[in-house]
């Protein structure tokens, strides 16, 4: 059937430049780039297009551009083209539409209508070229108080139990995304760039291959979600941290489904199913109906592994948020993880992605305040996840009450992603969300860590600048402090959840 | 000259040097009880560090006779008599009022839209429901309403044998005002001249700043003050004076006395070492640093600051910890002085006998029959 689609972009190739050496046709996995030889010509399909922009980024001559198609539909505020192009996918299949990374609706970004403060004349600001500017942080749950007692010499020690806790160097991790959903290379740069960076990466509900256990275990979230995929005591012991996902912020209430093309030997292996099977990871934990089942999982887990890892937990943010939030602490969490409308994903119905849930901006705040009004927020770290593009969102989430934030799509950006929004596909011309051999090869996990190692400093770098401005020399004394930002453009509404302060008061 | 002319006062001259305060506190360690002269003097000698907007002094054994009763300052803004009323209604009925009189003021001394001024004797007169409740708590909790819920009328201090009185106006002002060495003795006198820097100039928010027994005085600007805040308020501590001080009295009063822990710990989370100190620190040590930084992050105070935290028996002396804001010390016998300047100590005390300035992050503990506070002068400076 017909799909009656306009293509979604329009491809140019200036010959006067091209010289023929046929790169595009060998880079697009969609196959839009044909040479005829006998005409000595290319032909392009555009309508297969995805605008990923591998072959713009590879031509030696720069003699490719490829652009959206604006003009092509007669404009309509109300029926605007990806509506009505929607309509036609539906109409043409009878199915469910399918995109892969993050929502890209014009929701109000709440990090662009927050800003921070400065130090000027009494307060001196510091500068981090000269000075320390700390920026180490420790995940897990913190006693209400410790005990002292003095050794025989008379020195203090530290008489109190302490809960496990995981020391990052920078408040800045690597967000889950399984193996399978993204490709190998992908997955051992994140482990790369985290180990080296002294953070953590998480693997996503894809298992943790073998042969990277014992490299990087010290660097390693490791997931338990509704599909228990790859899940046993080795895996849940070769790691610093143990996930349990109950919701995406790309898709809440919504499984997984990696399908069964993606599950090769290697992903079969490490996920613990049959090779070519489709993977489904169900909506719910099938174990999990109250907050007693969760605080029974989170024991589990903790007996699993001796009391020696600290337990996250991470859900999508949602309408009632803080009240979830509060029970999942006192269910036993020692980490909640909050991922927002704007997270990632590699496949999600985008009905869903683009409509349900709320930003993490304001979920955030409202967790946090919640914690401390009942006076628990000391017993767990808090992760913002979902849509943190700069080091200045992240500094904005940890004044808003993080702990430290997950960067995923940010990360993804760094290795090559153009936000093509096709991972479903599993063509990704860039070697990150695909299997395929001839397209993973494109990305060396070395140099693919390199550069997040690189995006981590330079955000790292960025933070202490802005830290030394506020005169702050140690990030946890940002945390929270919500009186180092101002909101601008803002209703009293979104303040009031923000907590913060308009601008100028 | 018009400008001369308009401000008359020297309080509001406009080119006045306004960037640090002056901070001075003097102990006797063997607890002997001496008048206010001493802190007085030192106070006026760091003058240029004050700018007339605030205030104060806090003295420590102060009224023998009562001793054992909880001793209230309480003013009342704009002298409004119905927020007097409103209080002792408050206080009536949760506290046996033993004795209560205005707090004496020299007529003579003009100072900005000053307060009623009111002490009241108190003890606790609990509900069987608050019988379990320790004493101190019942009151920190009263205090906590009272300065959060009756308008213009605030606790100034709230411990026992032991006073805070401060104002809007230069210390000496204050002193006279409140006629600070014809009436008072104690064995800890601690000062500061200026106004929190950030915040309206307002009886309430000069310094000391105080909860039962524990003042602070304060030079710098605390710029963790939100995430301080934000913490105290889970342990059900309000800051309602608005400066930023308030935070450090409230964080020595959860740490030393709810939770214990002694004043060379205390300081520790105030002023940790850096990351890549605790880092090279031998296993004990690194365990216990590790422990505090991570446990009490919240209550680490960012920022240039210099303090002096007294109690009971002891008076601490403490600077940031990149040292941005310094403290001398001196001793001469058993009388142990902090000052921000050494020049304040000498003016009141030319025959000193040891004078020291420690590094950021390492307190000076002056404590009653010890000799502690020398512990510092050798990583001094
Ligand atoms: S899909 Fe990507 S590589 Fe292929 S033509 Fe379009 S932009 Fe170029
Ligand atoms: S990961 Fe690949 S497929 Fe997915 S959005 Fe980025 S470039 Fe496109």
């Amino acid at each position: 059937m017909y799909s009656y689609l306009l293509p979604e972009f329009i491809i140019e190739r200036r010959e006067d430049r091209c010289i023929r050496c046929r790169v595009c046709e060998r880079q697009c996995a969609n196959k839009v780039h044909l040479y005829d030889a006998e005409l000595d010509r290319f032909f392009s399909s555009e309508k297969d297009c995805v605008g990923c922009q591998r072959c713009v980024a590879l031509c030696p001559t720069d003699a490719l551009y490829v652009r959206p198609r604006l003009a092509d539909y007669r404009p309509n505020s109300s029926w605007t083209r990806d509506k009505l192009q929607n309509l036609k996918k539906q109409a043409a299949t009878g199915g469910v539409i399918l995109t892969g990374s993050g929502n890209d609706k014009p929701y109000r970004i709440y990090w662009d209508h927050l800003v921070l403060n400065a130090s000027q004349v009494t307060n001196p600001s510091i500068d981090p070229l000269r000075e320390p500017m700390e920026l180490q942080t420790f995940l897990g749950r913190k006693p209400d108080t410790l005990k002292i007692d003095y050794n025989s010499d008379g020195k203090p020690r530290v008489a109190s139990e302490l809960y496990p806790n995981v020391p990052v160097r920078i408040p800045l991790l690597l967000s889950a995304m399984s193996l399978g959903a993204i490709s190998y290379p992908a997955f051992k740069a994140l482990a790369i760039a985290a180990k080296k960076a002294g953070v953590l990466f998480n693997t996503g509900e894809g298992g943790l291959p073998e042969q990277m256990r014992e490299e990087y275990a010290n660097n390693a979230v490791v997931q338990c979600a509704s599909g228990r995929f790859g899940v046993d005591a080795d895996y849940l012991n070769s790691a610093r941290i143990i996930e349990i996902k109950i919701g995406q912020g790309a898709k809440p209430g919504i499984g997984g489904h990696l399908p069964g093309e993606k599950v090769s030997d290697f992903i079969a292996e490490t996920r613990m199913i049959p090779r070519g099977t489709d993977a489904l990871s169900p909506a719910p934990q099938h174990d999990i109906y109250s907050i007693e089942d969760l605080s029974m999982l989170i024991y589990a887990l903790k007996e699993a592994t001796n009391y020696t890892k600290p337990v996250a937990v991470k859900i999508a943010a949602v309408h009632n948020v803080a009240a979830i939030a509060s029970g999942i602490v006192r269910a036993g969490a020692d980490i909640v993880t909050i991922d927002g409308i704007r997270g990632g994903t590699g496949a999600a119905p985008l009905a869903t992605r683009d409509n349900v849930g709320i930003p993490l901006e304001l979920a955030l705040a409202a967790v946090d305040k919640r914690l401390r009004d009942e006076g628990i927020r000391h017993k767990c770290s808090i992760m913002a996840a979902g849509g943190i593009r700069s080091s200045a969102d992240a500094i904005k989430a940890i004044a808003l009450g993080a702990d430290a934030v997950y960067i995923a799509t940010a990360a993804l950006v760094a290795m090559g992603c153009t936000l093509c929004h096709k991972c479903y596909t599993g063509r990704c011309n860039w070697g990150i969300c695909t299997q395929d051999p001839y397209l993973t090869k494109r990305l060396n996990p070395e140099l693919a860590g390199q550069r997040l190692l690189n995006l981590l400093r330079a955000w790292s770098h960025e933070i202490q600048e802005m830290l030394g401005g506020l005169g702050v020399n140690a990030i946890e004394s940002l945390r929270a402090n919500r009186e180092h930002l101002r909101g601008v453009g803002l209703e009293e509404w979104e303040l009031n959840v923000l907590g913060v302060k308009g601008a100028g008061e | 000259m018009l400008v001369q002319q308009y401000y008359r006062s020297e309080r509001f001259v406009p080119d006045k040097e306004m960037d640090a305060c002056g901070l001075f506190g003097v102990m006797h360690t063997g607890g002997v009880r001496f008048g206010g002269q001493i802190a007085i003097d030192a106070i006026k000698n760091m003058k240029v560090r004050g700018s007339g907007l605030g205030g104060g002094f806090a003295i420590y054994g102060l009224y023998p006779k009562y001793k054992d009763y909880y001793a209230l300052h309480i003013i009342y803004q704009d002298k409004n008599m119905a927020a007097k009323k409103v209080a002792e209604a408050f206080l009536k009925k949760h506290f046996y009022v033993v004795f209560d009189e205005e707090i004496p003021t020299n007529p003579d001394i003009r100072l900005f839209a000053p307060p009623l001024a009111w002490r009241y004797f108190i003890a606790p007169q609990k509900s069987s429901a608050d019988e379990g409740i320790p004493d101190d708590e019942y009151v920190i909790s009263r205090v906590m309403h009272l300065n959060s819920h009756i308008e213009d009328a605030y606790v100034f201090s709230s411990g026992k044998d032991v006073g805070v009185f401060k104002g809007v106006g230069f210390p000496e002002e204050i002193a006279d005002y409140f006629m600070l060495d014809k009436l008072y003795e104690g064995y800890i006198w601690t000062v500061h001249s200026r106004f929190p820097t950030n915040t309206p100039g307002w009886w309430g928010g000069a310094h000391p700043l105080s909860i039962l027994d524990w003042t602070v005085v304060h030079n710098g600007e605390i710029s963790s003050y939100g995430t301080n805040r934000r913490f105290l308020e889970m342990h059900n501590y309000y800051c309602t004076l608005h400066t930023d001080t308030e935070v450090l009295a409230y964080a020595v009063d959860l740490l030393m006395r709810r939770q214990g822990l002694p004043i060379e710990i205390a300081a520790k989370i105030f002023a940790p070492p850096m990351w890549e100190d605790i880092e090279q620190m031998a296993d004990g040590d690194r365990k216990l640093y590790t422990a505090l930084r991570m446990t009490y992050a919240p209550l680490l105070m960012n920022g240039p600051f210099t303090v002096i935290v007294a109690h009971h028996h002891e008076m601490i002396g403490l600077t940031d910890r990149i040292r941005l804001r310094p403290i001398t010390a001196g001793a001469k016998g058993k009388l142990v002085f902090l000052s921000s300047e050494e020049s304040a100590i000498r003016a009141v005390c030319p025959d000193l006998e040891l004078a020291w300035t420690p590094p950021g992050g390492e307190p000076v503990v002056v404590r009653m029959h010890t000799r502690d506070h020398l512990k510092s002068l050798n990583k001094s400076i």
